[in-house]
This record gives C-alpha cells, structure tokens and sequence, in this order.
C-alpha cells in the first residue's frame, strides 16, 4: 500500500484538519465499533510465503489432468486455446469497470465480436451480454416470455438438469407470490429420452407461456422434434425457448432455424476452463424484433457511430429499461456478470471458424459413440436411450450389481474420474451415471476406461 | 492552484482494427481439431447417420476464417485500445485496487483451472480448504456463521437473499403475508430490483435533512407485511446513518430479515461488524473490495453469510469441516431455498480473495481502511479548491467515509460543461471515466470518486490535477471539453438513434441487413 508509509500519511493527514486518522471515522458511533482485535490467520506477506502457502494447498487436488474424467452435465472438459488464456489474462481486459465507449473501445468491440459470432452460431440476430450462467439465462427469459405473453405457466422436460432445475424455480417464484410462474414438467420418453410428445400436447394450453427445451438434452440425447415443438408452441400463442450447447452448432441444426423465439445456453465450452464450476457464463439470443428487445435484463452493446463520419464505436442500449435504469420497475435485474468470458469466447469461435466447428463437432460425436460402442460391450453396461446423442451418454450400470458410487470409487483407484452420479437427481433412472466425451479424449483414454471397468464390474 | 501540476502526455493506442467479422480470407484456420482414429472413425454415411435428418446443420454458421495469428494479434490490439486500470482509477462505489498478479497466476493453475465441481471431494481437499478457509476469514470480518460463494456477484447474492428470505417466512407459514421489502434510495439498485423480481412489493425510503431516512420514516413503512430489509451503510455517498442499530431493531421487532449490502465495506472493514449492528446476513464483494479483478463486469462474487438461524436456508452445497480435518461439500438442506447459480460459484475468484485476504491480515486490513478513509479526505480537501466543483449536501458535518459525492453543477452552471464531458475528458489525460450517480440523481451533474488504498499519494494527486485542468479548461476554452476525447482510440459515440429498433444492431449480422436496407448510414 503506497501510502502505508509514515510521511505518507503524515501528508494527506494534514490538509485535513484532523489530528489522528481515527479521528476521520467520527461519523461512526462508538457503540457500533468492534472492540477488539480482529482474529485472522497470520498475515503472508511475502510473494514467497503466500505462494507456497497456496500452492502446498492446490497441491492437495487431483485435477482433471492427473486424472482421466469423464464428468461434464454443463461443466465441459473441451481444449482451451493458448491464445484464449493469454487473452484472458490480459491486464487490460481484467481490470475495467465501466469506462466509457471511447476509453475501453476494445473491449466493447470484443463483445459485439461476441454477440456477432454467437449470432451465427444460434442462427438468431439479436444477442446480449452474458448472463451469470445458463439457468441464469433460462430464468430470464422464461420470464420475458412471462411477460409477453401476460402467462404464467412454462413447460419444461423432466429430463432437465435438477440443478438447473432449481435455478430456474427461483425465478419462477413460490406460490405464495403473486408473479409465481408454474413450472410443469413434461414427461420424456423412457426409450428415447427425447421429451414425449403427447404429454407436452396434453400439458400444453393457453396458459402456456413457454415451452422450454433443450438441444442436446440433459442427458445427451438429441430433440429431433424441434420444429414440431415450436410450432405446436405457437399454435397457442407461447414462447419457445431452447437451451443449447454451443459446442454443438457446427453439426447440429441452430434452433434459429427451427423457430426458437428465445436462445440460451452456456459460454463455458467457448475457450474457459471449468475452473471448478467457475468456468460458467450464460447467454439470451432473440429474434432482433424490439418485442423481445424491450425485454431484456442485461446489458446490451450496439454497434454505433462516432461524432467522426465513418468512425465506428460501440455502446450500451437499452439500458434505462435495466435496473440501473428503473430499480425495482426494470425489467428483473441486472449486474456485474460474467463479461470477461465474452471476449474470450470471441476469441474462440474467431480461432475456430465454421470449418472448426463441424470438425469439432464430428470428431465429439465420433468419440462419444465409440465410447458408447465399447461400454455396451461390457457385460451388465448399457447406454440408456436409444436416441442419437452428442458428447454425453447416460450410461446404464443397474445391471451390475452395484451403486454409481461405488463403481465410481472402484474408478477412481485406477485415477479415472468415472460419470456423473445420477441416482440421487433422477432416481428412476436407478444406477446410472452421465458420461461425457468430448475431442480432449483420445481412444486410448476410452479403452482405459473400457478396461478399468471392464475389471471391477463382474455380473 | 499554483503548484506545478504532474500532467504528463498521453495518447491511447490506435490501431483502426477492423472487426473480426471483416478479416480473414475463406479457408483459413485458427485452430484444428485431431483427426479421429481409425478405430474411432466413422464414414461420411455413418456419420451422417448420429444426427437425425431434422436436426443437422446444412449450412455452415457465417464464422471469421482466420489464422492463429492474426488472431492473437486482433484481441491483443483490442486489448490495448482498452484503458482498464492502466491509468489512474478511482471509480467510487467499486473500490479500485490491485489484483495481485501472484493470486492471478495461481488462481490458473491446472489445480483450479481443470477441477470440476462434481469431482469427489477427496480430490478436492484443496480448493475445499480455500474455500472453507475464505468462508472463516468472512465469518470473523462479519460476525456471521455462514458463507456461500454460488452467486455471481454483488446483485446475485443480493437475489439470493431475497430468496432466502422467502424461504424463510414460508418455513414460519408467514411468507403471503410478508410480501414487503424495504429499502432506501441510496442503497444500491439491485436490492431493490432482485426484491421486485422476487415477487415482493418494494418501499424505498427518501433522503432526509441528516442524509439519511429518517427512523420515522422507516418505522411507517414497517408492519407485519415487512419481509426484509436491504441496504447499505455507509451509503453511496460515503454517508454512514448512526442509527442504524435502531433501524434493525425495529425490523427484527416487526419479524423482518435485515441484510446488509456490504459493497462499500473498504471503509469500515475492521471497525464494525453486521453481527453486532444485528443484521441476519451480509454480502461482499470479493471482485471489489477483496482484491479479485472486476473483468468489465465479472466473473465476480457476492459472498453471502448469514447467522445460524437462517443457514437452513442458504444454497447448497455448504463446505464443512470434518471431524478428522478433511472438507466436505454437503448438499443435504431441506429447507434449502435452493440455487442461485449452478455448481459453487467463480473458484477462481474466491482463490484470489483468499489470497489477498492472507497477504493483509488483520492489520492490513485495518491499515487498508484507515487508507482508504484517510486519502478520500484528503482528495475532499483538493477537490473543492476546483472551480465549479461543490460536495453534495455541504451541509452535513459527519465525516464521510471511504468515498464522498460530488457535484457539478456549478461547473455546468457557468460554463455548459456536463459531467459527461469532463469524465471524456479525463480519458484524454489516461484517467478512467469516474463514477457518477446511480439513478436516480439526487444530486445534478454528480460524480463520486473512491481512492482506496491502493493508489499513491502521487496518483490522487495526479487524478485531481487533471481535473482542475479540465476546470480550468471549462471555464476559457469549453468546447476542448465538450467535444472530448481528442486522444482517444476513437471519438464520442454518438448514442442519438441507437433506441431505434431500424438503427440499433447488436450483431454483425443485424448490421449488415440493416445497412443493406438503408436504415444504417454507414459506407458498404
């Protein structure tokens, strides 16, 4: 602290009128200040201590490095470019706050090389900053579907994500308020694992705001009926809104063209580590109709003119109808986000191109059904759903004789982070776990789990 | 102002980059992907045949095709025609100060970076103790029981609240008829807003003649409808309210919740504690005041503490201690109110505050606070020696804490030149753009710098210099002022038309068709 030193203080103390620097916190009641000493661990104070501190800590964790893991359910391992990281780590782009549309034009520019890329990917024209992450985004946008329609029922499968789930019924509201949003769950089929079509129609009325699915699914498979549910969604007046994978948008139809009215999904396998779930980021795409415009939270950048004929510069819009602009008459609320992520998910999809997107794209869709291929090999594994899949497979262990757990252990004495348990979050599943694969496994690391399993399930 | 002034010569990068969306040339690579192996690979037909006909992409999505280097060298001009804190900042009400590099470069290590969350614990113990670790040091800043790092930021874990709030009063059967949360008009809007999201009903208390709402005020908004209140102390105006102690007893009394928004706790961290003013919860902010970067505008994190009474209804999972000395992420809560986010929040930023956390210490802290106060007194001296430049409600003589706003309007006054001019201005000296106001104005013209603790004497000074020269400029030649930036990257952004649906684009792709068509005057 520069201005630790003894002059220092002496210095800014005397243009102050006040003999001590206690003397400047009168403002505070001495019946409101702490009395005592305040007990915090010893102070680091050198690099050198603080470093090794943290390090003797981080040493602690096995990373997906040390070990081979098959986990994702929205928190993906996919390769992080170099360049990403070193993006990332850019002073520059680190430190702003707010600045003005001239002072960190750069960084305005990033995100509408954000939201231009993430255009074509969804295949939609209007896109915002992002979000705090992808349920984050799901609860906004049912909302704006709340209010565009003036309903309050949304229709969501039951295959969803129960954590994502759970982020999305804190924005829908309890019943005890008056803005409660009724979230009904949609069956999916047990065969497919695709959301089952009858009951969506039998749950489906007038009082449907929004029907909600996601492409892939929570549990990997592929909704081949997107356009069918977004055209029975309109039949009566809702919304439909579809939850996407990024990743997959070089291979798989963007739900732009199969008439999603409202996008969202998650940033995170645009060039951020899972970094422990801190990886995560969402997004809201529309329509660029001022209908849905007039809806959004969040920040919003347009691409603008300067006072100079020709210049470009890029701004904020839309801001009065935020909460900074209106409080509590805005439209939900908005906040520092996740906006860094944006201009490394720019660099991304910059790095990756339509060409890297298919590819990435076929070689996940490879891996993953070679995965699938081995799995079902072994005796007492099954893949679940008969679907098509992309990167993630719930894979089927109630045959085995035992728990997700305690194959997962088993696993992890041969450093293989087996799939996500999902016994506890969709019980009629049984044992079953989620397994992803993505363009960071190599057939070698599959085979090694096709023997580790292979070795310590026996039915 | 007759000392030599420390103006120095500045001009930000200029580099005229073109947009992503221009560069590049058909064919081009970034990035490839390994070939898949033989074992592996599929043919076309097979291939073809893992993605239903309805759902495959035809056409390929209208990407930038670039090399990796002409890449790289996009996003680093991009990087520097962006000011950040590579200048002078003294943003108020968001406390500028160093991130640490050494808590940057740790927090990137693959033990953090490649850690995903559903991992068993017992491969976890590390960030788990980290986590635990910044968890007991918020406890002893706060008084509190409990921490939760899952919101991702200030304005999340004031949502997290107002969740937890409704879980609460369900739990007692009282939640329909507890469907008010108070607030006051200088506490931070998100407070307000995340209450009116969660379905309540809002009063927001006004100003009075000691700068803050008075306790009558209050006591007529609370009633048996009071849900919660929410607000911050000191205020956004660096304004501490005395009585604070008497507002929370007549909320606790009424049955309401009382949170505390510690976004500006620069100034009073180590001098008073939520527990003993005797509020329920707090939140922090570790992107401000704990010494993570802010990103322009995250990840961030709003830690949320709570005291034991309300811990059955914070998000899981909660990190313990266990008896043998491990850490555990236990996720049973049934009265949960459940999640704000998924998975446990931005690690990277709780490893980073914990961080700068255990470099303070105590003293530090306290050292840090006494800065902070110290240099925004200091800065109110030198500041209204400025022509045009008047403190907001003079008439207070309770010393302000960390930050203090200001006014212009008599700089505007006399000489046209708004706010917004001068901070444009002040970019051309390499200073961030100030803070102003949060709506609404209660002050004309305002702006509100913070100096923290990180800044030296050198650099306020610095700071205020090129603001008397701005003053000066004002008032002999204002339309330098007016038509600022002149050394900027590029000139002011004329924002006229951009509520226009036909002249806004929010993407490349909107641009075009909107230029294409007309609406967009703008060369092909």
């Amino acid at each position: 602290m520069p201005n630790s030193t003894t002059r220092a203080k002496e210095e800014l103390l005397s243009v102050t009128g006040a003999a001590t620097i206690a003397e400047l916190f009168s403002a505070i009641p001495a019946d409101h200040r702490m009395s005592w000493p305040l007990d915090l661990p010893p102070a680091l104070r050198s690099e050198v201590e603080l470093q090794r501190h943290l390090v003797d800590l981080l040493r602690k964790n096995t990373s997906t490095e040390d070990a081979l893991s098959f986990l994702g359910a929205g928190c993906w391992p996919h390769h992080v470019p170099a360049v990403c990281d070193e993006i990332a780590s850019r002073t520059e782009f680190l430190t702003p706050i707010l600045g003005t549309a001239s002072s960190d034009h750069g960084r305005n520019q990033a995100w509408f090389e954000f939201s231009s890329q993430l255009a074509e990917l969804v295949d939609l024209d209007f896109v915002g900053l992002p979000t705090y992450s992808w349920g984050c985004s799901a609860g906004h946008a049912i909302r704006m579907a709340s209010r565009l329609t003036g309903r309050t029922e949304v229709l969501i499968p039951r295959s969803i994500d129960p954590e994502r789930l759970s982020v999305i019924r804190n924005y829908c509201e309890p019943p005890e308020m008056p803005s409660h949003i009724d979230v009904i769950l949609v069956d999916y089929d047990p065969t497919t694992g695709e959301i089952d079509l009858v009951d969506l129609a039998d749950k489906l009325s007038e009082r449907t705001a929004a029907v909600y699915v996601e492409n892939p699914t929570f549990f990997g498979t592929i909704e081949s009926a997107g356009a069918e549910i977004a055209s029975r969604a309109r039949s009566v007046g809702a919304e439909t809104i579809v939850g996407v994978d990024p990743i997959s948008l070089g291979v798989l139809l963007p739900p732009g063209a199969y008439g999603a009215d409202i996008v969202v999904g998650t940033i995170q396998p645009l060039g951020m580590h899972m970094n422990c779930g801190g990886g995560t980021a969402g997004f809201i795409a529309t329509r660029d109709d001022e209908r849905y415009a007039r809806e959004y939270p969040t920040m919003i950048v347009s691409i603008a003119p300067t006072t100079v004929p020709g210049e470009r510069g890029f701004a904020n819009i839309l801001v009065e109808q935020t909460s900074y602009g209106m409080r509590d008459q805005g439209k939900d609320w908005t906040g520092t986000s996740t906006y860094l992520w944006a201009v490394v998910a720019a660099t991304y999809m910059s790095l990756m191109g339509p060409a890297g997107f298919e590819e990435i794209g076929e070689l996940i869709l490879q891996r993953s059904h070679y995965a699938a291929r081995r799995l079902a090999g072994i005796a007492g594994v099954g893949v679940r759903f008969s679907s098509p899949f992309f990167k993630e497979m719930v894979v089927d262990l109630n045959a085995t004789g035992l728990t997700v757990a305690e194959i997962n252990a088993r696993l992890r004495t041969h450093g293989i982070f087996g799939g996500k348990d999902l016994s506890h979050d969709h019980p009629e599943l049984g044992q079953s776990a989620l397994y992803c694969v993505t363009e960071v496994h190599t057939q070698a690391d599959i085979d090694r789990l096709i023997d580790a399993l292979s070795k310590e399930i026996t039915v | 102002m007759t000392e030599k002034t420390s103006l120095r010569r500045y001009h930000a990068a200029v580099w005229d980059e073109p947009l992503i969306t221009e560069l590049g040339a058909p064919g081009r690579r970034g990035l490839v992907m390994p070939s898949a192996e033989p074992e592996v690979a599929l043919d076309e037909a097979e291939l073809s045949g893992l993605v239903p006909a309805t759902m495959r992409r035809s056409v390929p999505p209208s990407l930038p095709e670039l090399s990796e280097f002409e890449v790289q060298r996009h996003f680093l001009h991009l990087s520097q025609e962006t000011l950040g804190m590579m200048g002078v900042n003294l943003f108020g009400t968001c406390t500028m100060k160093y991130n640490p590099r050494v808590n940057q470069h740790l927090a990137t290590r693959p033990e953090i970076a490649e850690l995903h969350p559903d991992q068993h614990e017992e491969t976890l113990q590390g960030v788990l103790a980290i986590v635990h670790g910044l968890d007991e040091i918020l406890r002893e800043l706060s008084g509190m029981d409990q921490f939760v790092f899952q919101a991702g930021g200030g304005a999340d874990a004031a949502y997290a609240h107002v969740c937890l709030t409704r879980a609460y009063h369900a739990s007692r059967g009282e939640l329909e008829q507890r469907d008010t949360i108070i607030t006051t008009i200088q506490t931070h809007p998100c407070n307000a807003a995340t209450a009116a999201t969660a379905g309540f009903n809002v009063i927001t208390l006004p100003l009075e003649e000691d700068g803050y709402p008075s306790v009558d005020a209050l006591r007529a908004a609370v009633s048996d409808r009071t849900a919660a209140l929410m607000m911050n102390n000191p205020d956004d105006m660096g304004v501490y309210n005395p009585h604070v102690k008497e507002w929370v007893r007549i909320v606790h009394e009424a049955g309401g919740l009382c949170f505390y928004d510690h976004a500006n706790f620069n100034g009073v961290m180590s001098k008073i504690r939520a527990r003993e003013l005797g509020f329920d919860a707090c939140m922090f902010m570790l992107h401000k005041t704990f010494g993570a970067p802010k990103g322009g505008g995250g990840p961030a994190v709003g830690a949320y503490g709570c005291t034991a009474e309300l811990m059955p209804f914070l998000p899981r999972p909660l990190i313990d201690r266990k008896p043998d000395g491990t850490f555990g992420l236990n996720h049973d809560g049934p009265l949960t109110t459940g999640k704000v986010r998924e998975f446990w929040g931005n690690i990277p930023q709780v490893v980073k505050a914990y961080g700068w956390a255990r470099a303070m210490g105590a003293d530090g802290i306290g050292e840090a606070s006494d800065i902070s106060v110290l240099a925004n007194h200091y800065m109110e001296h030198r500041l209204l020696q400025i022509p045009g430049i008047t403190k907001a409600q003079p008439h207070l003589t309770a010393n302000r804490l960390e930050m203090t706003r200001y006014s212009m309007q008599t700089l505007f006054e006399e000489t046209g030149v708004t706010v917004f001019d001068v901070e444009n201005r002040m970019t051309d000296f390499g200073v961030d753009a100030f803070w102003l106001s949060h709506e609404p104005w209660l002050v004309p013209q305002p702006f509100t710098p913070e100096a923290g603790e990180s800044w030296s004497k050198e650099d306020i000074d610095f700071w205020i210099d090129v603001l008397a020269e701005i003053s000066r400029e004002a008032y002999t030649d204002p339309d330098v002022v007016k038509t600022a930036p002149h050394s900027q990257t590029i000139h002011r952004v004329d924002t006229t038309n951009l509520e226009d649906p036909d002249r806004w684009a929010t993407t490349w792709r909107a641009y075009v068709r909107k230029r294409n068509a007309g609406l967009i005057d703008a060369p092909v």
